[in-house]
């Protein structure tokens, strides 16, 4: 067979290959695994969301929406963010409806960077920001924080980072891998780097009603002068357990949404309808089902982060998300050895740390959104699995 | 009694929960939750602990059947007497007040046709203020306490996802 790769495009050839794509490969060929490994929430869809869209689909809503999405969807946004943040977007030309948050980050680099753009992003991180600004001719820059600070971006951190050709700050709070969250006291810290250097800043906020701390969550554009400089990214996947919809949408300036549009109508079209009408109608009637599977996850966060530090995992508390981010150190492995032993040895799977920046390795992704019988087993599995292998032991 | 009502959420749904995990979950501490189920055993808000069985996939061949019954009340106790009197039968599984065209609901399961049928003409109709019966045969179980009997619940997701 011809190796065809030289056709490649340098850019893309130049992305190295997902952490975590490797570590599904092997996973996948295994029998038995409890898996703290996936992203997404453990409940179906609400069943009043789906007869919704099933409902739309009897009704004959087979057909493309406008570029920016349905307005009744539009507008339900703009009302749910009004409650959330106090700020008021405009459903005619401040929210644009995408497929998923990933295709709004996408949008959003594609908008705003130029060649040699300099993004700033907070790692451990989610995979796709650094990719994506790659692929938009802009340069990622990580910005480490550590489980000392328990994740929070810090001022002195980010100034340390920021150059001349700084342009946007990705904030992705409440935040995946950590499970970390970002007060409003903490925001307000960045505030002044960020206006003294011009940034503007991607709010990646699909977490956001996943937070777990006596303040709600607060989104960074909800602060003074603030609202113009933010992209505020959302979507339905998990708090409503929507993954497979993809629908996802931006808040933002109308000049901003304008742009990203332009590229949406181009690429995407519209989201799909089925989607869209399901979305709406968790907008209007899914606050209770929604609070419900919140609750339960804060359950089995506490139940997770108290099995971790049972079996002598240290683990800082994480106040949103599903993920609990352990300190793996105490085995003496790197990430990658720790969760490809445990999988093999224990048939326990967690994501290595470090597929989501350098600053995670030490550490491993585990998700709680799994049943309370398997959370059990696993941290059972994991504590033998420490005492053979802990650094004390040997 | 927040925490009362946790409880009892998390029981309702999963009687087998220990105490610890209830514990942990509710950021309690496993006294208190002990001391708080044993206090709401006492007062019999919680009456026992069951499990639901789908008895059809068990292969059992029971018969269960819905009873409306018409009850001429009596001054002074009104329902309550004949309703207490018709739940001592072991086979009455439950009992409830309605309103509408009828006054009593009643669960009843039994081996046979038969037996249901005897126990309705010898025992309940027998009654002294019972006027009249309906009787509905339950020919199969779809969903019990919010369980789903032949749809249960299948983890679909990749097993690793970012």
């Amino acid at each position: 067979m011809n190796d065809m790769k030289k056709y490649l495009s340098e850019t893309v050839r130049a992305i190295a290959p997902s952490g975590i794509r490797k570590f599904f490969d092997i996973v996948a060929k295994m029998d038995d695994v409890i898996s703290l490994g996936v992203g997404e929430p453990d409940f179906v869809t609400p069943w009043h969301i789906r007869e919704a869209a099933l409902y739309s689909l009897e009704k004959g809503y087979t057909m493309y929406t406008s570029n920016q999405g349905l307005p009744e969807l539009r507008e339900e946004i703009a009302r749910f963010k009004e409650k959330k943040t106090g700020l008021r977007y405009s459903p005619e030309k401040e929210v644009l409806v995408t497929i998923g948050v990933s295709e709004a980050v996408d949008l959003a680099f594609r908008a705003l960077l130029a060649p040699g753009d300099e993004v700033l992003i907070p790692e451990p991180s989610y995979v796709s920001y650094a990719p994506g600004t790659v692929l938009a001719s802009g340069k990622a820059v990580p910005v480490p924080t550590y489980d000392g600070d328990q994740y929070k971006l810090k001022a002195e951190n980010l100034e340390a980072c920021v150059t001349g050709k700084s342009k946007i700050l990705v904030l992705a709070y409440p935040s995946n891998p950590t499970g970390a969250i970002m007060t409003k006291s903490d925001l307000e810290a960045l505030l002044p780097i960020i206006i003294k250097n011009d940034l503007l800043v991607l709010s990646d906020e699909i977490y956001g009603e996943l937070t777990y701390y006596e303040e709600p969550h607060v989104s960074i554009a909800a602060l003074p002068g603030m609202k113009e400089r933010t992209i505020m990214l959302d979507g339905f996947s998990k708090a409503y357990a929507m993954t497979g919809w993809r629908i996802g949408y931006v808040c933002a300036h109308a000049d901003f949404i304008g742009a990203m549009n332009k590229i949406h109508q181009y690429t995407i079209m519209c989201a799909p309808i089925m989607g869209q009408k399901a979305a709406v109608e968790a907008l209007r009637n899914g606050d209770k089902e929604m609070r419900n599977m919140v609750e339960n996850y804060d359950y089995r966060r506490k139940l997770m982060l108290n099995g971790f530090r049972s079996i002598g995992l240290s683990c800082f508390e994480p106040q949103g998300a599903f993920y609990c981010f352990p300190d793996i150190s105490v085995s003496g492995m790197n990430s990658e050895e720790f969760c490809q032993l445990l999988l093999e040895e224990k048939r326990v799977a967690a994501v290595p740390g470090n597929v989501f920046g350098v600053s995670g390795e030490g550490f491993a992704r585990c998700c709680y959104a799994a049943s309370v019988a398997d959370i059990e087993e696993a941290i059972d599995r994991m504590g033998s699995f420490l005492r053979l292998h802990s650094r004390e032991a040997i | 009694m927040e925490n009362e009502l946790r409880i009892l959420h998390l029981l309702e749904h999963d009687a087998k929960i220990s105490a610890q995990s209830i514990a942990v979950m509710l950021g309690l501490e496993e006294e208190i939750v002990l001391k708080t189920i044993e206090k709401l055993e006492q007062e019999k808000v919680i009456l026992g602990y069951g499990t639901i069985i789908n008895w059809d996939r068990y292969g059992e061949n029971g018969v269960t059947a819905m009873i409306d019954v018409k009850i001429t009340p009596e001054r002074e106790v009104g329902f309550n007497d004949i309703a207490k009197r018709i739940c001592r039968f072991p086979e009455v599984k439950s009992v409830s007040l309605m309103s509408g065209t009828y006054d009593l609901s009643i669960v009843i399961a039994g081996n046979d046709l038969r037996e249901v049928a005897r126990f309705i003409s010898h025992k309940l109709s027998a009654l002294d203020r019972v006027q009249s019966t309906t009787t509905h045969f339950i020919l199969k179980s779809y969903k019990q306490e919010g369980f789903i009997f032949e749809e249960p619940y299948e983890d679909k997701r990749l097993v690793v996802s970012p």
